[in-house]
């Protein structure tokens, strides 16, 4: 076991290794982006003020994702009710395509639905990342939710129905709130995806680019790259406090169903 | 007799049909833009273009004679495939020891923190990880100065940055949390009394691994195998920043023939072909699998 914990401490600095150099380079002074470091500067970070293009593909970026994450969690809520408390024909091949977006490549999603798009006479624009997003960020929001509604005791549910409830109050007084911590990391994750995404994005996003697609393209210019760096810094803590708070609620939620935590959301 | 409606009325107040109607929505979504848009793309594969966004009539195999018979899709696929085998490989290979550490090796109330702390890198911005890619393997890159300094090597090793090489290192790392995860959980479904009866009954530790544990693994080894191998193949970003010109995949293509060429039709074909020849090998590796588990046979007994 002891060489075994070598093994995985050097993984995990294999697993970390451009996460950590991201934050030097960002605060080097030089614009090469190469050792040896020269000295410390916060003057990329102050760069990224005078951007407006990347203003507007951040805020393109925020729009799209809070969108796309409030309906992939909603379809997801509704995906991972039906799967866990109800048995129904066809359950398996209909779950299985649900969630086949999962392992297919983004580059097939991406074409598809632009070959449909245009075919349409449509242009592409927000609206299509939004769709793409939606479809690609379900299958996650189903599985954190399923292990959500998994957990719940289905004879609370009983006794709201026993006590006069209806379907619906039942659901949005008794469900809703037991699951709450789902859906909040849910939607959290769907969040985190949505923002990172780059090839849907790039097929689909016509004349605004999001935030992804409008770094993709200042990685051709080595005098941004700097500035890159600081963006890249930036998103990456912005990330890791989303993703850490999506599992606070996601150990929440498994603790207050009095589950064993095994970790993880996939 | 009842009605078709009240039949239909009645059904959906059963289980059945309660369920049928809450999935109805994200079904009818997956529908709409999933299934609609695949069937789309195999129909337009059979097209040829002639106009901005016109397509002659008719049908043809046209497409696919050009790209099974040009050796230069012929070569991006063979090449596609050789990538996503390797990163495939080499990244079970790692992930196998990390899930076992983790699920034999940890405190249970410290697994969870591994497993989260493995996962962490995969949330965070796929392009700037794969840019810093290249910052590490490039000929003055983190890497070669590193092993210059302390003395390894004289010259910088040019094998590792725009090529094929360079592409596989960071694929590997892109998947690792994708082949972790199943192995741990299928690592963690083993009952441990099993082990331990394999060691009373006189095994070694390695014979207990190798005719327990091993095979108990092989579903998640096999999950693993797959939810790398099946999106590889159509990444994009890492051939096209790490890549160079001698690392460039079957996605690229497809997006030249989309965005560049204007050529919908072939690049559908190259599409298609990629998940077809993608989803054989899926099924016989399945099928021989499955045969090599002994026919789906239960672990412990037989």
């Amino acid at each position: 076991m002891k060489t075994l914990k070598t093994y995985a401490i050097l993984y995990l600095v294999f697993l970390y290794a451009p996460i950590f150099l991201l934050p030097l380079f960002a605060f080097n002074t030089s614009t090469i982006i190469a050792f040896p470091l020269t000295g410390f500067t916060t003057e990329w970070f102050t760069a990224l003020l005078d951007i407006t293009e990347m203003h507007s593909a951040l805020f393109n970026s925020l729009k799209i994702a809070v969108t796309s994450a409030v309906l992939a969690t909603i379809f997801g809520i509704f995906g991972a009710m039906a799967s866990t408390r109800y048995h129904f024909p066809g359950q398996k091949g209909i779950m299985g395509f649900i969630m086949l977006p999962l392992v297919l490549p983004e580059i097939i999603v991406a074409v598809s639905l632009l070959v449909v798009i245009l075919k349409l006479g449509l242009s592409t624009g927000s609206w299509s990342v939004i769709a793409g997003h939606t479809l690609i960020c379900t299958p996650f929001a189903i599985a954190i939710l399923n292990s959500a509604f998994a957990a719940l005791d289905p004879s609370l549910e009983e006794a709201a129905y026993d006590l006069g409830e209806t379907r619906a109050s039942t659901f949005r007084r008794v469900t809703l709130p037991l699951v709450m911590p789902g859906i909040v990391s849910a939607l959290l994750i769907s969040f985190t995806i949505s923002m990172d995404e780059f090839i849907i994005a790039f097929f689909l996003t016509g004349a605004d680019p999001t935030l992804p697609v409008y770094l993709f393209s200042m990685l051709r210019f080595p005098k941004l790259l700097p500035a890159v760096m600081a963006l890249g810094t930036i998103l990456v803590v912005l990330s890791i406090l989303l993703i850490t708070i999506a599992e606070i609620f996601r150990r929440r939620g498994a603790k207050r169903a009095g589950l064993k935590d095994t970790g993880g959301f996939l | 007799m009842m009605t078709a409606g009240e039949k239909l009325r009645r059904f959906f107040r059963t289980d059945q049909g309660v369920g049928l109607l809450l999935v109805s929505p994200t079904a009818l979504y997956a529908l709409l833009l999933l299934a609609v848009p695949l069937i789309a793309i195999v129909v337009i594969s059979f097209l040829t273009q002639t106009g901005v966004r016109d397509f002659a009539p008719g049908l043809s195999l046209v497409n696919y004679k050009e790209a099974l018979s040009d050796p230069l899709y012929r070569e991006l696929m063979l090449r596609s495939l050789m990538v996503s085998g390797s990163v495939t490989v080499v990244t079970v290979l790692l992930a196998f020891p990390i899930a076992y550490f983790v699920s034999f090796g940890v405190k249970p109330e410290q697994k969870s923190l591994w497993i989260f702390l493995i996962t962490i890198p995969f949330w965070t911005s796929y392009l700037i990880r794969v840019f810093l890619w290249k910052v590490i393997l490039g000929y003055n890159g983190v890497l070669n100065s590193g092993l210059k300094l302390v003395g390894i090597i004289d010259e910088p090793l040019t094998f590792i940055l725009y090529n094929v090489n360079a592409v596989i290192i960071t694929l590997a790392h892109a998947y690792a949390p994708f082949a972790i995860l199943p192995i741990f959980v299928a690592l963690e479904k083993i009952d441990r009394s099993y082990l331990e009866a394999s060691r009373d009954l006189g095994e070694s530790r390695t014979m207990t691994f190798l005719r327990v544990t091993l095979p108990l693994a092989a579903p998640g080894v096999v999950a693993a195998v797959l939810i790398v191998f099946i999106p590889t193949i159509g990444d994009y970003v890492t051939p096209k920043l790490v890549g160079g010109p001698g690392g460039t995949m079957i996605a690229n293509m497809i997006q030249t023939q989309f965005l560049r060429l204007n050529n919908a039709p072939l690049g559908a074909t190259l599409a298609v072909l990629a998940m077809l020849i993608v989803a054989v090998i899926a099924i016989v590796f399945l099928i021989v699998g499955y045969r090599a588990a002994g026919g789906g046979k239960k672990g412990g007994r037989g």
